[in-house]
């Protein structure tokens, strides 16, 4: 194509232009449409979807913790309870910078309000929290230390002192083994516990009665819709505007009512002060538990204020055990305490009468063996019957009815009082101890020559020693249904609930367990004289009885920790603390009509007349004399 | 003559005291309009998105005092002679500031965008959005169109030498507005269709060989537009948060004030560049639409006064104020609405920030003073 000669031709120029403008107009207005259309996907299409989103940017929801059940005696004493605590806590971003956070905290260090080795775990602590967030650094200040604080507040921003609600317990130690307690949430609890019921919570129900009813107790969280900003700090205004938010108040846990009354188990307590045992008071007509106590024990409330890993090291590693619950976990040889029942079963099996004598030569030997057993009077206890032998607590009366009955007669009899099973009360960690048997031999042992049943494994378990276990509680148990002459309940510790914020006290239903049958009243009769005339004058345990106004009826017990050899004799003196008998005492009172059973553990006790059987009397006292006034409470 | 004659006379019966102001000063009455609205919304906007910050509210009233400034003189007192000479001054200080920039830039190792000039600060890359365009409307305005090879070859080099200084600061986003403004004279001058039709894959090329040469952080912008829900916490924040920001509004919007993404900040740079999304929200659909349309007026109207223009020269530069105008709008908005990457854009006087609006209303009094200060024919 040759070259045009090209000159400025204006109105050309100016269609250009024109047309060139015209398409530009309609380009621009096919583009505005689109993001028209764009912006109309956005607004109508998705609207659902982006309001959502936009709402989940702005509201969070913060739980409201509810606040824990109380926990009561029978008679309305509180026994655990919601006190405000004032914890030292730290606002990061008040504070200042990772520098003036540590700072302070070693100010706070030096002035003797913070352990430095707890300083690690405070700061995680701190940085796992917002900036916003007020973090406790120390949890339930003393006096002091509120002092101290006061006198250097001066020195610190961000840091102060504040009030959140913590459980007490006012009895501190008290009954600690019945009530169980709190403590931190741990990541083996998170994985058992609904988390969202636990938002905002940071303590957790832990054994006892705290640990079993921990669903009643907890309540149900609430929830506060909070507005925040992008950086998550909860605002109160958005913009110009306060937008409205939904509020559901949190519902505080149940109060629980204890069958414990705390006479009782005062009086327990005081008695066992110092020992290491336990005691446990039963009531025989429905299984409430009047008492239960278990020596030494700790105070719940450092649990709830936090323990440091040394405080806990030192309960945890203590030579008396003070966290073992030993009236459910202390499993011993039961010792004398089981002759009544053996002497009920040999009535009911028909091996012995009432009136029937044997005599005692001080020592027992079966049939075709020179092996030896030992009576506890070396000189025997001469020809005796079966109530006097309960009395005396004759062991060659029982070796010989333990022979005549056999293992098989005795298990089933045994059996049937909850020796070898757990009693099945309502707080967790129960032992199950053990009522032996041929069957029970055979299936344990693996060689089989120590699977064989021997005639002399019998023999002992006649006098509750061999392989035979029980925990106090077994006993306890054991020794209310004989006070209530066959009857049997299984043991509670709660006995009424009340729900929360109302008046009505809801009892729980007493849970009645198959009564002890096949025995005449005659038959209960001659035991329950047998361990009246214990606890009577000439008795294993007379002069702990001695002055009651009412009738006591029991049994002492003492059982071997080591095994004497056949030609040694066994003298206190020489062996050690630890190596001592323990002291074991059952009973009930008023004989005539019981109203309360007791038996009472007293590990190395050495005797339960003389250790054991005064703890119950004691207990006895407390519930039965109310002209006497309870000891004045002192509350921490 | 008689036709303006007949309008002057009919002019002189209707109009009020405010259009007798309007037309000593020169200004055009549609155009001045939409603006003043538009502008009112910025500020009713700003004072919301900026979680009613007082001090940012004066700030931007005094900008826009300056900026109203600016396009009144120009279109009073600047006539299209005089513009054209002023074009290639305006240009040769434009690229000695920018040289100035890149300079200092390279000393401070890092970007540098900014002239401190005592009273304000000032970014030299905002002059060249008005004296591209203007250097290459001067360039044609002596020649005869549509432009040969060679006029296309010295245009494309007075376009490519300050887009690439741009890019070098590094301003990606205004560097391809900049680069627009020019292409929009080569296009408006009349640019052969099959040469706009081969340069398309041309471009392309460009673009992915560009993409080894650009940030980092700007590529990373473009990637997070093609997927923002990647890294709904990096990059991809601001897309995701502005489309919740418009979705959330519905049609109707929730209200001046009440949106929660701007009020609570989840929304980033909500008085700048996302100031379109606040809109979104509190406004809806109707609001955002109602902007969009007051913007297709603004265009409409200066395409309109563009093709009034007597020479080459106005007509294009113009033209090229009036498109460029319509490319700020829809990069923001598509930016915004999450159908463009994110680019430093802010919203055509809306936005909250100085040059941006000191630049748009004067090349909005350029374009007056080159329709009203005309030459009469003939004369």
């Amino acid at each position: 194509m040759p070259r045009r000669v090209r000159i400025k031709d204006h109105f050309a120029e100016q269609r250009i232009f024109t047309i060139r403008s015209i398409v530009a107009g309609c380009l621009v207005a096919c583009l505005l449409i689109a993001v028209a259309s764009r912006l109309f996907y956005l607004q109508v299409t998705r609207h659902a979807y982006y309001a959502e989103l936009s709402q989940g940017n702005r509201v969070r929801i913060d739980p409201i913790p509810p606040s824990r059940g109380l926990i009561l005696d029978r008679n309305g004493v509180v026994l655990a309870e919601n006190l405000p605590a004032f914890q030292l806590e730290l606002v990061r971003e008040q504070v200042g910078t990772p520098a003036q956070i540590d700072a302070s905290l070693a100010r706070l260090v030096a002035i003797g309000l913070i352990d430095a080795e707890e300083l690690g775990s405070i700061k995680r602590t701190i940085l796992s929290h917002h900036v916003y967030e007020s973090v406790p650094i120390k949890l339930q200040l003393n006096d002091e230390e509120m002092a101290l604080f006061a006198i250097h507040r001066y020195e610190f921003t961000g840091i102060d002192i504040r009030t959140r609600l913590s459980r007490h317990y006012p009895f501190g130690p008290v009954a600690v083994h019945a009530l169980g307690y709190v403590a931190a949430i741990s990541e083996q609890d998170l994985k058992h516990i609904d988390a969202a019921e636990y938002a905002g919570t940071t303590l957790i129900g832990k054994l006892g009665v705290e640990g079993a009813y921990e669903s009643s107790l907890h309540g149900k969280p609430g929830y506060r819709q909070v507005l925040v900003n992008a950086a998550g700090r909860p605002v109160e205004r958005q913009g110009a505007f306060t937008p409205k938010l939904d509020t559901r108040p949190p519902v505080a846990g149940a109060d629980l009512i204890l069958s414990i009354d705390m006479r009782v188990q005062r009086a327990a307590e005081e008695a066992l002060s110092g020992l290491r045992g336990a005691a446990i008071a039963i009531d025989p007509h429905n299984g409430d538990i009047l008492a239960l106590a278990s020596t030494p024990g700790f105070d719940p409330n450092g649990f709830a204020r936090g323990l440091s890993n040394k405080q806990y090291d030192a309960l945890a590693n203590d030579i008396d055990k003070p966290l073992i619950n030993r009236a459910l976990r202390g499993a011993y040889p039961p010792g004398s305490t089981v002759k009544p029942f053996y002497a009920l079963a040999a009535l009911k099996y028909n091996v012995m009468t009432p009136d029937k004598t044997i005599f005692c030569p001080g020592h027992f030997s079966l049939p075709g063996s020179r092996h030896l057993y030992r009576d506890w009077k070396p000189r025997g206890h001469g020809t005796i019957a079966m109530r006097h032998a309960i009395a005396q607590s004759c062991d060659v009366y029982f070796y010989t009815v333990a022979e005549k009955l056999g293992i098989d007669h005795m298990h089933e009899f045994m059996s049937a009082f909850g020796f070898g099973e757990v009693t099945g009360i309502d707080i967790p960690g129960e032992k199950p101890g053990l009522m032996p048997s041929v069957e029970w031999k055979r299936r344990t042992y693996k060689r089989p020559g120590e699977q064989v049943w021997f005639p002399g494994d019998t023999i002992s378990i006649g006098i509750g020693q061999g392989y035979m276990l029980a925990t106090p509680l077994q006993l306890a148990h054991a020794v209310a249904s004989i006070a209530a002459r066959g009857e049997n309940f299984k043991p509670r510790l709660v006995a009424a609930v009340r729900a929360a914020g109302s008046e009505t006290v809801t009892p729980r239903p007493v849970e009645p367990e198959p009564p002890i049958t096949g025995s005449s009243p005659e038959q209960w009769s001659v035991i329950v004289e047998g361990m009246e005339e214990a606890a009577g004058p000439g008795g294993t345990a007379a002069r702990a009885a001695a002055g009651a106004p009412y009738k006591m009826a029991g049994k002492t017990g003492s059982a071997q920790v080591f095994t004497i050899g056949q030609n040694e004799k066994y003298n206190e003196k020489e062996v050690s603390e630890r190596m001592l008998d323990h002291a074991l005492f059952i009973s009930f009172a008023p004989a005539d009509d019981p109203k309360l059973a007791v038996a009472v553990f007293v590990e190395n006790g050495k005797h339960g007349a003389s250790t054991a059987a005064p703890i119950a009397r004691k207990m006895f006292d407390a519930y039965l004399l109310p002209n006497q006034p309870p000891s004045p409470v002192e509350t921490p | 003559m008689m036709l303006d004659e007949f309008s002057q006379s009919r002019t002189r019966r209707t109009f009020t005291a405010g259009g007798r102001t309007l037309r000593l000063l020169r200004l055009d009455g549609p155009l001045s309009g939409v603006l003043a609205l538009i502008v009112c919304i910025g500020i009713l906007v700003v004072y919301s998105a900026s979680g009613q910050n007082v001090k940012m509210v004066e700030h931007h009233l005094a900008n826009i005092a300056i900026a109203v400034a600016a396009l009144v003189s120009l279109a009073r007192f600047a006539t299209p002679q005089y513009l054209r000479l002023f074009a290639p001054i305006a240009y040769a200080i434009g690229v000695a500031l920018l040289i100035v920039v890149d300079v200092t830039g390279h000393i401070g190792k890092g970007a540098q965008r900014w002239l401190d000039v005592g009273f304000m600060r000032f970014q030299p890359s905002e002059i060249m959005k008005l004296a591209v365009p203007m250097m290459c409307a001067w360039y044609m305005h002596e020649r005869p169109l549509p432009p040969t090879f060679k006029d296309l070859l010295v245009m494309g080099l007075l376009i490519a030498v300050p887009t690439a200084m741009i890019v070098m600061q590094p301003d990606l986003g205004t560097a391809l507005l900049i680069a627009a403004s020019g292409l929009i004279v080569m296009l408006l001058s009349g640019l052969a269709v099959q040469i706009i039709l081969v340069s398309i894959p041309l471009l392309v090329g460009a673009a992915w060989i560009g993409w080894h040469f650009i940030h980092e952080y700007q590529r990373q912008r473009i990637l997070t537009f093609l997927n923002p829900e990647n890294d709904p916490l990096g990059a991809g924040y601001h897309i995701i948060q502005s489309q919740i920001a418009i979705g959330s509004g519905g049609v109707f919007g929730k209200g001046y004030m009440h949106g929660s993404q701007a009020q609570l900040e989840f929304l980033p740079e909500r008085s700048t560049d996302f100031i379109f999304a606040v809109i979104g929200e509190e406004f809806g659909l109707l609001g955002q639409l109602l902007v969009l349309t007051l913007y297709a007026i603004v265009i409409g109207r200066a395409l309109y006064l563009a093709m009034q223009g007597q020479d080459t020269f106005s007509r294009l530069t113009g033209g090229a104020i009036a498109l460029s105008f319509f490319v700020y709008v829809f990069v923001n908005s598509g930016m915004v609405s999450g159908i463009l990457p994110v680019v430093g854009v802010p919203l055509p006087m809306i936005s909250y920030g100085g040059t941006s609006m000191v630049t748009l209303l004067a090349g909005f009094g350029i374009l007056m003073a080159l329709n009203s200060n005309r030459k009469l024919i003939g004369s």
